[in-house]
């Protein structure tokens, strides 16, 4: 089936060529996959980058419940004396019993019983980021006050999921290239046949005088047709698999996974990626064209 | 002026023995010349490093006055455009029409459209093809074929044409038609050199012979017209 309807002038039947059918369904795959990179790619900056606020801000120190309310107030007091007194601490306040219990409540239910249990007590610490948290030096100055106090710090778990997340954003910035490496080669390569095919009329026009950027011109062009032509294909093919894929993301606990939030350049990249593509066809054809033509008398 | 000089011009196709040997000519400006020899003595391979297509393995060749070896490559386009050229087999483009053929070499001179058309359908109009401008090469007959790649051949004016046994393929009434139109092309101040074996031609239209044989090239004059000889074309000449 051909996909290329669009007439304009060219001295060379570039149309007709077994190229000219598969290429554009070809960049319509590469479009889509593209596409579908770019948000796959937004979708892990917006998770590493509220991972890496979560790793910049906060910890939790535990004091484990002492034999008695007075020596919990006392040791909470100490805990954060000790804590605001650290100046990479911006805020330490302690978490209420309720507000505990009803994070254990998931797990433990929300009986009575509950009351009962010797919980242990959480302060919730802000950091700021400028200056350096050294966590084994403040849990040894809570050991002395708290024995058994730990700090648990956030950072080395979600520090292991921005890593992760920073991996696959590379990853997909990798398939984007080999999208893009793969586009051009498919291109060259048609080119190069479309060169093959026409060879006798490139001799005469280049004969009556024509020069290389004449018929580099009308290889480029008949690339862009197709470039453009997948292009629009391959979007309007990414617009539902981004509805199905909007749908399902809300149907995922929001709490887990964050809003993505595709940028305004990254809207406009997606949008313009038929253009891109129809212009990397121009320019992939055109050059193949000339380097060709430059080896003629 | 001087339109094409060649010097001591030697060419080997990969590592064969020489097809040209030593050739020195020249051609001045307004000349009209036959391009004689038997099959496989150079006539081809001499025209066709005069329209540029071939580079010669030794020797200066000169193209109205440009030395060939010293003039970039983005220059030799334009000095291809001053060279009209019909082909043996006449290289048509099937996928266009006749008006399309001929406007060929005004469209890679960008030319504007509307000049275009103008002189094309002069020229189509000129050589008896104006009822034809729509149509295929390959619905042609040959002798329609001819007058199409003639042309294109002359339709920028040019200055040279080289033209390579055009009348190969058709019968001798036809060769004499297009030998008149080439006379009258040479007239206007076209330089022509035309490669034929039809001796009945060379001898009944008189003009000065470049002779190839073995690689080795010889200007002589006309050959005398054999008597009765002469091929006799009625009406006028379309």
């Amino acid at each position: 089936m051909s996909m290329f309807s669009l007439r304009h002038h060219s001295d060379l039947p570039l149309d007709k060529d077994p190229g000219t059918r598969f290429l554009p369904w070809l960049i319509a795959f590469m479009v889509y996959l593209a596409a579908l990179s770019i948000v796959a790619t937004s979708l892990m900056q917006s998770l590493s980058a509220r991972w890496e606020r979560g790793v910049s801000d906060t910890l939790t120190v535990q004091i484990p419940a002492a034999a008695s309310v007075n020596k919990d107030q006392t040791q909470i007091e100490e805990a954060l004396k000790i804590l605001r007194a650290h100046p990479a601490v911006v805020l330490a306040e302690p978490i209420s019993r309720s507000h505990v219990l009803k994070l254990l409540e998931p797990w433990l239910g929300s009986g009575e019983t509950l009351g009962d249990l010797p919980l242990p007590h959480l302060i919730d610490v802000s950091l700021r980021r400028s200056i350096e948290f050294k966590a084994q030096n403040v849990r040894d100055k809570l050991h002395i006050i708290a024995p058994g106090a730990t700090i648990d710090d956030h950072r080395i778990w979600l520090d292991r999921l921005v890593r992760m997340s920073h991996t696959l954003q590379a990853g997909a910035y990798i398939v984007l290239a080999l999208i893009c490496f793969a586009s051009i080669g498919t291109i060259i390569f048609v080119t190069r046949t479309g060169l093959a095919i026409h060879q006798d009329v490139i001799e005469v026009l280049h004969l009556i005088g024509a020069q290389d950027s004449y018929i580099a011109r009308q290889f480029g062009e008949h690339a862009l047709y197709l470039g453009l032509r997948g292009g629009f294909l391959g979007l309007a093919a990414a617009g539902p698999t981004f509805g199905l894929f909007a749908y399902l993301y809300r149907q995922v606990d929001s709490s887990l996974l964050p809003q993505i939030d595709i940028t305004p350049l990254q809207w406009i990249i997606v949008m313009s990626l038929p253009i891109l593509s129809a212009f990397m066809g121009y320019i992939t054809a055109r050059s193949a064209v000339m380097r060709t033509l430059a080896r003629m008398v | 002026m001087t339109i094409v000089k060649l010097e001591n011009i030697g060419l080997r196709y990969g590592v064969g023995a020489e097809v040209l040997r030593d050739v020195s000519l020249t051609l001045e400006e307004g000349a009209f010349h036959f391009l004689t020899g038997p099959s496989g003595a150079g006539k081809s391979s001499l025209l066709k490093l005069m329209y540029l297509a071939q580079r010669p393995t030794r020797g200066l060749i000169s193209l109205f006055g440009h030395d060939i070896a010293t003039t970039s490559r983005d220059k030799l386009p334009a000095l291809r455009r001053e060279v009209g050229v019909v082909f043996q087999e006449f290289r048509l483009l099937d996928h266009l029409s006749t008006f399309d053929n001929v406007a060929l070499p005004m469209r890679v001179a960008d030319v504007r459209e509307k000049d275009i058309k103008k002189h094309v359908t002069e020229l189509l109009a000129w050589v008896g093809l104006k009822d034809h401008m729509s149509a295929r090469p390959s619905t042609l007959s040959g002798g329609q074929q001819q007058r199409v790649a003639l042309a294109r051949a002359v339709i920028t004016r040019p200055r040279l044409l080289l033209a390579d046994e055009p009348t190969g393929n058709v019968d001798d009434k036809l060769a004499v038609r297009l030998l008149h139109l080439l006379e009258e092309l040479n007239k206007l101040g076209t330089t022509i050199i035309m490669a034929t074996h039809n001796e009945g031609l060379v001898r009944q239209f008189g003009h000065p012979r470049i002779c190839i044989e073995g690689g080795h090239v010889e200007q002589m004059g006309p050959l005398r017209p054999a008597r009765g000889g002469a091929i006799r074309v009625e009406g006028k000449i379309t």
